[in-house]
C-alpha cells in the first residue's frame, strides 16, 4: 500500500533532500502513531469514521438486544451484504471515475431475470445461464459506458434512462407471472444457500488471508529495504496483522462454533473474492491506475497517452457485470427472479454503501473496500432496527441519516483538506 | 556546440481557415543549447509549438530531426522522436502521488503488476540528479506548492529520455524562489545535453537562462538573437515590430550570415 505522508506542502525547500517520511518512519511504533494523528488533522480520514461507526453501531445494539453479535445474526449480515455489496464493488469503479451509475438495480434485476429465463423456462444448463447473464450485465454497462464516454452524454442521464429502459425490460422478461424461482439445488440457490459446513473451511480460510496479508507487507518491506527506500517499520506489520488476525478468526469463530451456526457462507466468500480481486486490479496494475487518473484529471490522463474512452466504457462495463452478479445473489436469497429485484432501495443501498465506506463523490479517492464496510454499515443497521422490532419507516430513516453524515464527512474532509494544502 | 541541430524547422507554413498563423518561419535548436521563443500575442509561438508537438501538423515546410526530414502527424510522432512537451497548465493528476505521475501512461510493470519499487527508487534518483527538492515522492501532487508542481511536471517529461524539451510558459505563475528553481532546472537540462525551447513572456527569465533567443512576429520570424550581446532593448523592439525596418532586416540578415560561416 503507498502510504501517504500528510503534511502542508513547506512552501520554502527543506533544508536536505531526505525523504521527511523517512524521518518519521524510522521512529517505528511511535512515528506511525504521529503521522497517523498528522493525517487525521489533515483531513486524510480515510476509513476511520466508518469503523467508528461500525464499532458504535455494534455497541448500542449489543447493549440493547444481546443476541445482535450472535453467530445467527453475523452469518445474516455476511449473507445478506453478499449481493449488494458486489454491486456497491461496481459503483466504487464508477465513483472513481468521478461518475455515477443509477441503473446497477435495473441491472441486476435483469441479470437475474435473464438466468431465470434461461435456465428455468428454457432448461439451459445452469452454470451457462448464469454466465449468459453476467454478460448481458457487462454488455448493458458497457453500452452506457458508450454513450457516456462516445457520444457524451452525462453519466447521469444515461444511467437514469437504463435504470427506467432496463427495468421495463426485466418486467417484460418475467412475463405475466412475475416471478421464477429458483430450482431447488440450482447453482443460484446454493449462492447464498451453501456453506461450508466443515468447521475446517473458516478457520484455513482466516489463516490463509492472515498468512496472505503478513506475507505481502514483509514481502513489500523487505524489497524496499533492499531498494533502500522507506519501509514499513516493524512494529506497524505487527498491529496490522494483529487486527487482522483477531478480525478474522473472531468471524470463523463466529461463523463455527455457537450452536445453531452453519459454518462458512459461500456468499461471503464469493464476495471476498470479488473485494480481493478488484482491490487488486485498483491499486496493482496500469489499469486502476489509469481509472484513479482519468477520475483525478481526464484531460492529464489523456495527455500521458492513456485512452480515456476505453477506461470509461470498461469501467461501467465493470459496474454492469458486477450488477447482474450480484444480482443472482439477490435472486438467489429471495427466492428466485421477480419483476421488482433490484428495485426499491436497492440502489439507493448500494450507492450509499460505497460512499459511507469512504469513496469519494468527488472522483480520484476511494478504495475497493469501502464496498464492505458501508455494506457493513448498513446491513448491520437494519439487523438491529429489525431485532429492535423498529419499523422500516425508521430503517429508512436511520440509514438516510448515516448517508448524509457520510457524505458530510467527505465533503469536510475536502475542505479541511485544501486548507492543508491539499486541494 | 555540435553542428547538426537537433531539430530545424525550415520555411514552415501553417494556416487556419483564412487565418495565415505561420508564414516561413525557420528555428534551429542544438543539443544543450536553450532557446528561447518570444513574441507578442498571437504571434504564433504556441502554433509553432503545436507543429512541433504534432498537435497541428505543419502545412507547408520541412522539419528536420538530426538533419533528416520527419513527418510529425500527431502527437505520438512527436513522443517517438524525441520531443517531450511541458504545457502550461501541467496536465497532473492531482490525486495522484509523484511517483504515479512521473509514470503516468508509461508504469513500470513486472509480470503485469505495478512495479512501485522500482518507479519509487527511479524517480527519487531522477529528482536527485535534477536537485528537485520536494518533501516526499509519495505525497499527492496536491499538496505541492507552484513551483514543486512546476518541477515535477518537467521531471516528468524526462522520464521518455526525449532530447528536445519544450516548456510552455514555465514561471509564468510562480513567485521569485520558485521561478528561480525552475530556471535551475531548465540549465540543468542543458548541462544533460537536451535541446531546450522555453517560451516566455519574462525578459528576465529568458536572458537568464536562454542562449538564443528567437522573435515571432505577426506569424513570421523577426530575428534571432544571441542573448549575450544583445540588449533587453533590441528584443523588445523585435517583438513589438519597432525595429522592423530595413535597416535592421538586412542586419539580422548579414549576422544569421555571420553566424552559420562561424558554425
Amino acid at each position: 500500500m503507498s502510504e501517504q505522508t500528510t503534511e502542508a506542502a513547506p512552501e520554502t525547500p527543506q533544508p536536505a533532500a531526505v525523504d521527511p517520511r523517512l524521518l518519521v518512519r524510522e521512529k517505528g511504533f511511535s512515528g506511525y502513531l504521529d503521522e497517523f494523528a498528522r493525517r487525521v488533522r489533515g483531513g486524510e480520514l480515510g476509513s476511520l469514521p466508518v469503523i467508528i461507526g461500525l464499532l458504535v453501531i455494534a455497541v448500542v445494539f449489543q447493549l440493547k438486544n444481546s443476541s445482535f453479535l450472535s453467530a445467527d445474526s453475523i452469518a445474516n449480515i455476511g449473507v445478506y451484504t453478499s449481493g449488494m455489496g458486489i454491486m456497491a464493488v461496481g459503483i466504487v469503479f464508477v465513483l472513481l471515475l468521478g461518475e455515477i451509475d443509477l441503473s446497477v438495480g435495473s441491472v441486476a434485476g435483469v441479470g437475474a431475470a435473464v438466468w431465470a429465463v434461461l435456465s428455468v423456462t428454457h432448461g439451459l444448463n445452469d452454470w451457462l445461464a448464469v454466465l449468459l447473464a453476467i454478460v448481458a450485465g457487462t454488455a448493458i454497462g458497457a453500452l452506457h459506458g458508450f454513450f457516456f464516454a462516445k457520444v457524451g452524454v452525462p453519466a447521469f442521464v444515461v444511467t437514469l434512462a437504463g435504470f427506467l429502459g432496463w427495468s421495463g425490460l426485466q418486467i417484460w422478461m418475467m412475463g405475466k407471472e412475475g416471478s421464477i424461482n429458483t430450482p431447488s439445488g440450482s447453482l443460484v440457490e446454493n449462492l447464498t444457500g451453501y456453506y461450508f459446513e466443515n468447521k475446517a473451511a473458516a478457520y484455513s480460510l482466516a489463516a490463509i488471508a492472515v498468512l496472505a496479508y503478513a506475507g505481502s507487507l514483509l514481502l513489500d518491506s523487505k524489497r524496499r529495504r533492499t531498494a533502500a527506500l522507506p519501509s514499513r517499520p516493524m512494529s506497524e506489520i505487527l498491529l496490522r496483522t494483529g487486527v487482522v488476525t483477531v478480525i478474522a478468526f473472531a468471524v470463523a469463530y463466529e461463523l463455527n462454533e455457537p450452536s445453531g451456526a452453519r459454518g462458512l457462507p459461500l456468499a461471503l466468500v464469493l464476495f471476498l473474492a470479488v473485494l480481493v480481486l478488484a482491490d487488486f486490479v485498483v491499486r496493482r496494475t496500469s489499469y486502476g491506475r489509469q481509472i484513479f487518473a482519468v477520475g483525478g484529471n481526464a484531460e492529464a490522463a489523456r495527455r500521458a497517452g492513456i485512452n480515456v474512452n476505453r477506461v470509461r466504457i470498461s469501467v461501467f462495463a465493470i459496474s454492469g457485470m458486477l450488477a447482474a452478479f450480484g444480482g443472482l445473489f439477490i435472486a438467489s436469497l429471495s427466492g428466485g427472479a421477480t419483476k421488482n429485484l433490484g428495485s426499491g432501495n436497492t440502489l439507493m443501498n448500494v450507492i450509499a454503501a460505497a460512499v459511507i465506506g469512504g469513496t469519494s463523490l468527488f472522483g480520484g479517492r476511494g478504495k475497493i473496500w469501502s464496498a464492505l464496510l458501508g455494506m457493513l454499515v448498513i446491513q448491520s443497521i437494519q439487523q438491529g432496527l429489525n431485532l429492535l422490532g423498529m419499523a422500516s419507516e425508521i430503517q429508512y430513516m436511520i440509514t438516510g441519516a448515516v448517508l448524509l453524515a457520510a457524505v458530510v464527512i467527505d465533503s469536510v474532509s475536502r475542505r479541511t483538506q485544501k486548507t492543508a494544502g491539499r486541494t | 556546440m555540435s553542428a547538426t541541430p537537433v531539430l530545424a524547422l525550415r520555411g514552415v507554413s501553417k494556416r487556419f481557415g483564412a487565418v495565415q498563423a505561420l508564414t516561413d518561419v525557420t528555428l534551429e535548436i542544438r543539443p544543450g543549447e536553450v532557446v528561447a521563443l518570444v513574441g507578442d500575442n498571437g504571434a504564433g509561438k504556441s502554433t509553432l509549438v503545436k507543429t512541433i508537438s504534432g498537435v497541428h501538423p505543419v502545412d507547408d515546410g520541412v522539419i528536420e530531426w538530426e538533419g533528416k526530414a520527419v513527418r510529425i502527424g500527431k502527437p505520438h510522432d512527436a513522443q517517438e522522436l524525441g520531443v517531450a512537451t511541458v504545457y502550461q497548465d501541467l496536465a497532473l493528476c492531482d490525486n495522484l502521488d509523484v511517483v504515479a505521475n512521473l509514470y503516468l501512461g508509461s508504469e513500470l510493470r513486472s509480470a503485469g503488476v505495478l512495479n512501485e519499487i522500482a518507479m519509487e527508487k527511479r524517480a527519487k534518483e531522477l529528482l536527485d540528479t535534477l536537485s528537485i527538492r520536494i518533501p516526499s515522492v509519495r505525497i499527492p501532487v496536491a499538496a505541492l506548492s507552484g513551483g514543486q508542481r512546476q518541477v515535477v511536471a518537467i521531471a516528468r517529461a524526462l522520464i521518455g529520455e526525449p532530447k528536445v524539451v519544450i516548456l510552455d510558459e514555465p514561471t509564468a505563475a510562480l513567485g521569485v524562489e520558485q521561478t528561480a528553481q525552475v530556471l535551475d532546472l531548465v540549465e540543468r537540462l542543458r548541462e544533460r545535453d537536451l535541446g531546450v525551447i522555453l517560451i516566455s513572456h519574462n525578459m528576465a527569465d529568458v536572458q537568464a537562462v536562454a542562449d538564443r533567443v528567437a522573435v515571432l512576429r505577426l506569424g513570421r520570424n523577426n530575428g534571432v538573437f544571441d542573448v549575450a550581446d544583445t540588449s533587453h532593448e533590441e528584443i523588445i523592439a523585435a517583438i513589438t515590430g519597432a525595429s522592423d525596418n530595413a535597416v535592421t532586416r538586412r542586419k539580422a540578415r548579414t549576422d544569421q550570415v555571420k553566424k552559420e560561416a562561424g558554425a
